[in-house]
């Protein structure tokens, strides 16, 4: 069947910001479904509210509107551009949901769109768990077993068919309210007498419990003539009852038989036959009772997903191009598999190695956080690593994980404590096998570290099997590394032969874990290695396990015989990814790997990526010419530099784009004899030593805070004698905020250097004056080897002073900046880049307090804020930065003046607190946010709006707003107020506000805080009656009650403003809402307009 | 990816070396029910990485202590992939698997020369049965795929043995048929003698052109009038005995995820492979039309006879192991014995 001919434009949905569960394996799928459809010739209307995305490039669809992901938005972009048809699959359950409600509303119909890839009737039957259960019932395949219950007699009964331990769950509460899991008949009937009372209809379901069943995924497809492939089958180590997300994950699956595996396929076959997804891909999850191989499906997702990233690096297959191409009546035997060219995409992959995923928790931003791993995810990324077998596989995955080396360890860990804290480490703090055993029965991030130091104390694996539910293979295998651990322990470094060394390589150990195991340096066990003519061979991953010959250098590397990197003699560039997700480094840098990939192909150069991260756009095999899935360590990107080098011609690395995992590695691989261009990693370096650089501000008479180093608590003491609190203070190297703290006192300071950091002569606390009520701004800057430099934004900072950058909304072009201010951050910018000789990108941050400027910092490298800017000034900045690397001029590609923006553009960030009960939702120096959203507008007011808006915070257009604000803040909240008032919204506030209010004109009602009495604000609050929250820190007594105020504004969705800048912001934003309707607009219309340099 | 067990007792493997492309092999071990013959039928077997324990609810035993049960020589830790490609660009060849410390690779290669090559032996006298036998069918269980319909009445089915998978007695089985198995060498009279509803050609291992006495019996078969079913060996069997001529493939198909597309709907199945030779589409006589082809190689998967109810197919539709994809074949030839 060939391509369908009535399509002419489809709208592809994006999945709008980073949060946890969704995060850029959106932009990777639907970038490959932009492409897959343009290349058909359709025009592509994309929508995104995520700047940071490949997808939202202007190249990558004709029209890009990043723009707030509401039916309201979807509608007037629909009524704009006509499509034909709607493309929903391909951004999250975001973009499903958005269909379904575009369906809800008639929109569709009213525009006569069409959705393609999934119905509404398969997207509603697939995420209705009683729906889902009744069809697999139908088609008679197990799910977990459940009877509803109206009595606790009933219940009695249904025990005795689902068995213990039970699932209770009553009927229509909200969120799951009462119910729960009864281990023996007591907690059962108390559950049951609990759920039957909570549930408005007296009704409970009484489920099975799979909880400690094997887990496996299947990635599917089919075609609209029912052609069906199963693309990567996935088993996770961790056993049901932890997210898959949250779960280390192999592929293939290895512990079943054929037998089982073809009825799992069979079985999937026939889900997405019910289910209705007549083309696409889908993701079906399954759980077999490891006793007695009992199968029941779970869940199935009729779209791709995280999973089927995951599968399409795994496998080299490319599920999302492959999905939008069924979308448009292509069969899978129409379309060519682009690995192998010959054979067509309607096969099964073979894979002839073993791939392993691991997530990246960042559970050390939120102390508070429980870190017990469930079926709600936590993690924020993942790492995957390819080996020839599991071990390999397994130990590269936690090396690509890029934990601190204390977290890392698998192998003679250091003494266990506190994840978020260096714990006292005295004599006799060990730990007891009862706190192991808990250890590793209970599923958190830290279980895997647990398992290991279980099998160093001895325990077997009919042991930890009994306590973890993890098959008994992957223990084994465990317990087969601790063996070979010990067995080079036990010769030791000297003695160690060659053999053992392969054996040990050949097991996936790093150089530096057998260092650590050895006690002896990294550099020592390289130079044995070398000396013994162990160096990784690269393989290709082709999809067909070697069956055909691979056209696509898709590589990883392994200890084997037959190398078939074939590197050629090409002059080539070589970019270092940014490694897994966390917050402070996430998609933003991969977006600017991405785009110097792109133009140093552009610019003839063969382009080499390595990275870990499945996620990425930058690991498909198709933005770059020869990619490495590889960890990011010196011992592994080493090595393929040395093997790229081996074919002749030049090769050359860049490390500046992927944050701060390639920095490190900079200077080591510039020893190494590696050539770094761009800005030089002393440059880098200087930038970074507190002493080199605050010398340089000296001499170039530029103003920064006051600050100074400590290595110790005695030396900062003495250092905030000197300069005077408030004090911010972090440790050096690190990127988002890590453990930066605003210090107010001594005992603060105390506490902080005694708990929160490890202070040291190689790494040294740094310690700055906090600019109180200053207002931050950021530049990006691009700079080129003769000294030119332009200007992407100025970008100013709607939070003040005190929140991170990453966490603060920022505007562009600035706001409420004067003009001698903007003319003396462009000139302290042009001196800076100089100075340091930046040939690259620059960003600095600077802080205006009284009329002076302060240099906050200066990073001569990528920054977050890079990917928004070039949306907003249609100037790719990453790209003009890179050619600049290789040795072209400003001027020769245009770029003369500073750029400017057409519009106003702001950018607002995006926060996982909802998933983490009992954190504070407060912001500090240190970065929380996930990801972030963009509005553009012509005003500020209605840009603000719309990244509110866009960052799931609907601001309210009246009702009663509720004002609490500390005594520095009162005089500040007035105007606010005011303009609240004028605006229609009555006023609720605490006794001390109130009373200021009305001392200067307004009016406000009084409302007890939270532990003054009842009603209380919280009770308001639930009670719906406030519309709009705003609460600046009171200090530490009444930390606890700001904090539940603000917990619960975020629950009942309710705008919480936490800053007097925030708050303006906000009323500005409601203004514009209630004086004119919000419109869209492309960037391409933006750019078009814009004046571009 | 999974299947070794299914692999190693399949008696078309028998007397080859079986290398195979997953790295983790051994991991489910060994279950009493998997098998597809007595006992594994490769003469040796190479791995990456075998697995030292059992781990399934259904395991017996560890695949090591299985394959040291049956004196069948395992070689692991080997770069697999490397040697695949080997294979791929130079066919498959005859080889050794030896141990000891003063090996001469001179000797060695000497040695595997010496070993007879596929083309043009008969390599079916060695595993076909030596008398004819009623076939039992075990219980079957929550793996049994349910058939697309059962025979009305039990049909009766006389089988030729060239290496038959147990599979496909099972598949029978499931389909409310009773198969009787004859040897390979039996004469053509024999099966019908017993006046079955239809006749079986199995599987079989390496060059179908030496059987002259199996192609012949084929002859007979087709001249009965009667529905006749063929799978792999038993299909260039039959297509030889129709007039078609087979040839070696430069690459063999093995694996478990073949497409191929059934001509008259168009549709794309995902087949379990396991043959170095096909049927030359250049030689098919007018009685014969081609209904699947590979997707990978376009080389002919399936024929069926333009009058007679004779069809047969060169990949594996009783998959064991192998998607079910192709389980429909069973029930066409229900169809045809049904409408005798």
């Amino acid at each position: 069947m060939p391509k369908r001919t009535d399509l002419k434009r489809v709208l592809v949905i994006g999945s709008g910001p980073i949060v946890i569960g969704q995060a850029c394996e959106f932009d990777y799928s639907g970038t490959q479904a932009c492409k897959a459809l343009r290349a058909e010739g359709l025009e592509v209307i994309l929508v995104n509210s995520n700047p940071a995305t490949i997808m939202t490039d202007p190249e990558t669809a004709d029209r890009t509107y990043v723009e707030p992901l509401t039916p309201e938005m979807l509608e007037q972009i629909i009524a704009r551009e006509k499509p034909d048809a709607i493309l929903p699959t391909v951004g999250g359950q975001t973009a499903l949901n958005l269909a379904i409600q575009l369906g809800e509303l008639g929109i569709l119909e009213k525009y006569g769109v069409e959705l393609i890839g999934a119905s509404i009737k398969a997207i509603k039957l697939a995420e209705d768990r009683l729906e889902f259960k009744d069809a697999m019932r139908e088609i008679g395949i197990e799910t977990p077993l459940s009877i509803y219950a109206k009595s606790l007699d009933d219940a009695l009964g249904a025990i005795e068919t689902t068995g213990f331990p039970a699932i209770i769950r009553p009927s229509f509460t909200m969120g799951g309210v009462g119910g729960g899991i009864a281990y023996n008949i007591e907690e059962f009937r108390e559950m049951v007498e609990r759920g039957l009372e909570l549930s408005p209809v007296h009704e409970i379901l009484v489920e099975e419990s799979i909880i400690g069943w094997k887990e496996f995924e299947l990635e599917v497809m089919r075609d609209c003539a029912d052609n069906f492939v199963v693309i990567c089958s996935i088993e996770n180590i961790d056993p049901m009852g932890v997210h898959t997300g949250d779960s280390i994950t192999v592929a293939p699956a290895l512990t079943l038989t054929d037998k089982e595996y073809q009825r799992m396929r069979d079985a999937a076959r026939r889900i997405i036959r019910k289910v209705g997804v007549e083309t696409g891909g889908s993701n079906i999850q399954f759980a077999i009772n490891p006793d007695t191989g009992r199968m029941v499906a779970i869940e199935m997702n009729p779209r791709v997903s995280r999973s089927s990233a995951l599968a399409s690096k795994a496998t080299g297959f490319p599920i999302a191009k492959i999905a939008a191409k069924l979308a448009l009546g292509y069969r899978l035997d129409e379309i060519p598999n682009d690995i192998t060219r010959l054979t067509p995409a309607s096969f099964e992959p073979a894979i002839d190695y073993i791939v392993v995923k691991v997530p990246r928790w960042a559970f050390e931003k939120f102390p508070q956080a429980d870190t017990t791993l469930t079926t709600q995810m936590k993690s924020v990324g993942e790492a995957m690593a390819i080996g020839r077998t599991f071990k390999e596989a397994f130990l590269k995955a936690f090396r690509s994980l890029e934990l601190t080396s204390k977290d890392a360890r698998l192998f003679n860990q250091p003494p266990p404590g506190g994840h978020h804290t260096t714990p006292p480490q005295v004599a006799g703090d060990l730990e007891t096998d009862a706190q192991l055993q808990r250890a590793v029965s209970v599923p958190t991030h830290r279980r895997m570290w647990a398992v290991f130091r279980a099998f160093e104390r001895g325990w077997d694996v009919a042991t930890l099997q009994r306590l973890t539910k993890i098959d008994p293979w992957f223990l084994t295998q465990f317990a087969q590394l601790v063996e070979l651990k010990r067995s080079a322990e036990l010769v030791g470094a000297r003695d160690l032969s060659a053999d053992l060394l392969r054996t040990l390589k050949r097991a996936g150990f790093g150089d530096a874990e057998l260092a650590h195991v050895l006690g002896v340096h990294e550099e020592d066990v390289r130079a044995r290695r070398l000396e013994a003519g162990l160096v990784p061979a690269y393989k290709r991953i082709d999809t067909c396990a070697a069956e055909f010959e691979s056209f696509t250098p898709y590589l990883y590397g392994t200890y084997e015989r037959e190398d078939e990197s074939n590197p050629t003699p090409r002059n080539k560039v070589v970019i270092l990814g940014s490694g897994p997700n966390r917050i402070g480094q996430g998609i933003e840098f991969d977006y600017c790997c991405c785009h110097a990939a792109f133009a140093l192909r552009d610019e003839g150069f063969e382009t080499v990526m390595i990275n870990c991260n499945p996620e990425t756009v930058s690991t498909d095999y198709d933005s770059v010419d020869r990619l490495y899935f590889e960890p990011l360590t010196f011992e592994d990107v080493s090595a393929i530099i040395e093997r790229e080098r081996s074919a002749g011609g030049d090769v050359a690395c860049v490390v500046q784009y992927g944050g701060q995992t390639p920095l490190k590695l900079a200077l080591a691989l510039q020893e190494a004899g590696v050539r770094i261009i761009g800005t030089s990693p002393d440059s880098i370096d200087l930038a970074e030593d507190r002493e080199r650089f605050s010398k340089l501000l000296w001499e170039l008479a530029i103003p920064q805070a006051q600050s100074g180093t400590a290595t110790s608590a005695e030396e900062a003491r003495t250092v905030a004698a000197e300069i005077g609190f408030p004090l911010v203070v972090r440790p050096s190297y690190v990127l988002g905020g890590r453990a930066m703290q605003i210090v107010y006192d001594m005992g603060a300071l105390d506490r902080y250097m005694r708990t929160a950091v490890q202070a040291s002569p190689e790494h040294p606390v740094l310690i700055d004056k906090f600019l109180e009520n200053a207002t931050e701004i950021d530049v990006d800057a691009v700079a080129d080897a003769t000294g030119a430099v332009v200007i992407g934004g100025i970008m100013e900072h709607i939070e003040e002073a005190g929140i991170h950058s990453g966490d603060s909304s920022c505007v562009v072009p600035p706001y409420e900046m004067a003009e001698r201010h903007v003319a003396a951050i462009r000139d302290y910018t042009r001196r800076l880049a100089r100075a340091l000789k930046v040939v690259g990108l620059m960003n600095i941050q600077f802080a205006i307090k009284d009329d002076t400027i302060y240099v906050l910092e200066v990073n001569p490298r990528a920054s977050r804020t890079v990917p928004y800017l070039s949306k907003a000034t249609g100037v790719p900045l990453a790209k003009v930065a890179a050619r600049v690397m290789i040795g072209r001029t400003l001027a020769d590609q245009g770029l003369t003046d500073d750029l400017e923006v057409s519009g106003v553009f702001v950018k607002s960030p995006v926060f996982p607190f909802v998933r983490f009960p009992g954190v504070d939702t407060l912001l500090g120096p240190e970065m929380k946010s996930t990801g972030e959203v963009m509005g553009g507008a012509d005003t500020f007011g209605t840009a603000y709006a719309k990244a509110m808006i866009a960052a799931g915070h609907p601001l309210p257009s009246g009702g009663t707003a509720f004002i609490s604000v500390n005594n520095q803040d009162k005089a500040g909240v007035v105007p606010i107020a005011r303009d609240l008032v004028s605006l229609g919204f009555t006023l609720l506030a605490t006794r001390g506000t109130a009373a200021y209010l009305r001392a200067h004109g307004v009016d406000a009602e009084i409302v007890f805080k939270i532990n003054e009495g009842r009603p209380h604000v919280g009770d308001e609050l639930l009670n719906k009656r406030v519309s709009l929250v705003i609460n600046t820190p009171l200090g530490r007594e009444s930390f606890f009650d700001d904090r539940s105020v603000r917990r619960v504004a975020m629950l009942q969705g309710v705008a919480a403003i936490t800053t007097l800048t925030g708050a303006a912001a906000t009323v500005s934003a409601i203004r514009s809402l209630t004086s004119s309707t919000l419109t869209v607009k492309s960037l391409q219309e933006y750019h078009a307009r814009g004046v571009r340099a | 990816m999974s299947g070794y067990q299914e692999i190693l007792t399949d008696p078309s493997y028998a007397g080859q070396i079986v290398t195979m492309t997953a790295p983790e092999i051994g991991n489910y071990g060994v279950s009493d029910e998997d098998g597809e013959s007595r006992a594994p039928q490769v003469a040796g077997f190479v791995m990456r990485d075998a697995s030292p324990v059992a781990s399934n609810w259904r395991a017996s035993e560890t695949l090591r202590d299985y394959l040291l049960r049956h004196h069948i020589v395992a070689i692991a830790d080997i770069d697999t992939r490397a040697l695949t490609r080997v294979l791929r660009s130079s066919g498959v060849m005859r080889g050794v698997i030896a141990t000891g410390r003063e090996l001469d690779p001179d000797e060695l290669v000497a040695r595997a020369r010496q070993a007879p090559s596929m083309e043009g032996s008969d390599l079916v006298k060695d595993v076909t049965c030596a008398s004819p036998f009623d076939w039992r069918p075990g219980d079957s269980d929550e793996f049994t795929v349910a058939p697309e319909r059962r025979a009305k009445r039990p049909l009766r089915i006389a089988a030729y043995d060239f290496g038959m998978k147990w599979n496909i007695l099972r598949r029978f089985a499931a389909h409310n048929c009773e198969v009787r198995v004859f040897p390979a060498t039996a004469p053509a009279a024999d099966l019908l003698a017993m006046d079955p509803d239809g006749v079986f050609l199995s599987n079989g291992p390496g060059d179908p052109a030496p059987l002259d006495y199996a192609i012949d019996n084929a002859k007979t078969l087709v001249a009965s009038n009667r529905p006749v079913f063929g799978i792999c060996l038993g299909h260039q069997i039959l297509s030889l005995a129709m007039g078609a001529e087979t040839y070696k493939l430069k690459f063999g198909h093995r694996g478990g995820n073949h497409p191929v597309r059934e001509l008259e709907s168009g549709r794309v199945e995902i087949t379990s492979q396991n043959h170095g030779f096909a049927v030359d589409a250049d030689t098919l006589p007018s009685t014969l039309r081609v209904t699947h082809l590979n997707l990978y190689d376009n080389t002919i998967e399936g024929v069926r006879h333009v009058d007679k109810p004779v069809f047969c197919v060169q990949y594996h539709p009783e998959a064991a192991p192998g998607p079910h994809d192709a389980d429909y074949l069973f029930r066409q030839f229900l169809d045809e014995m049904e409408k005798r």
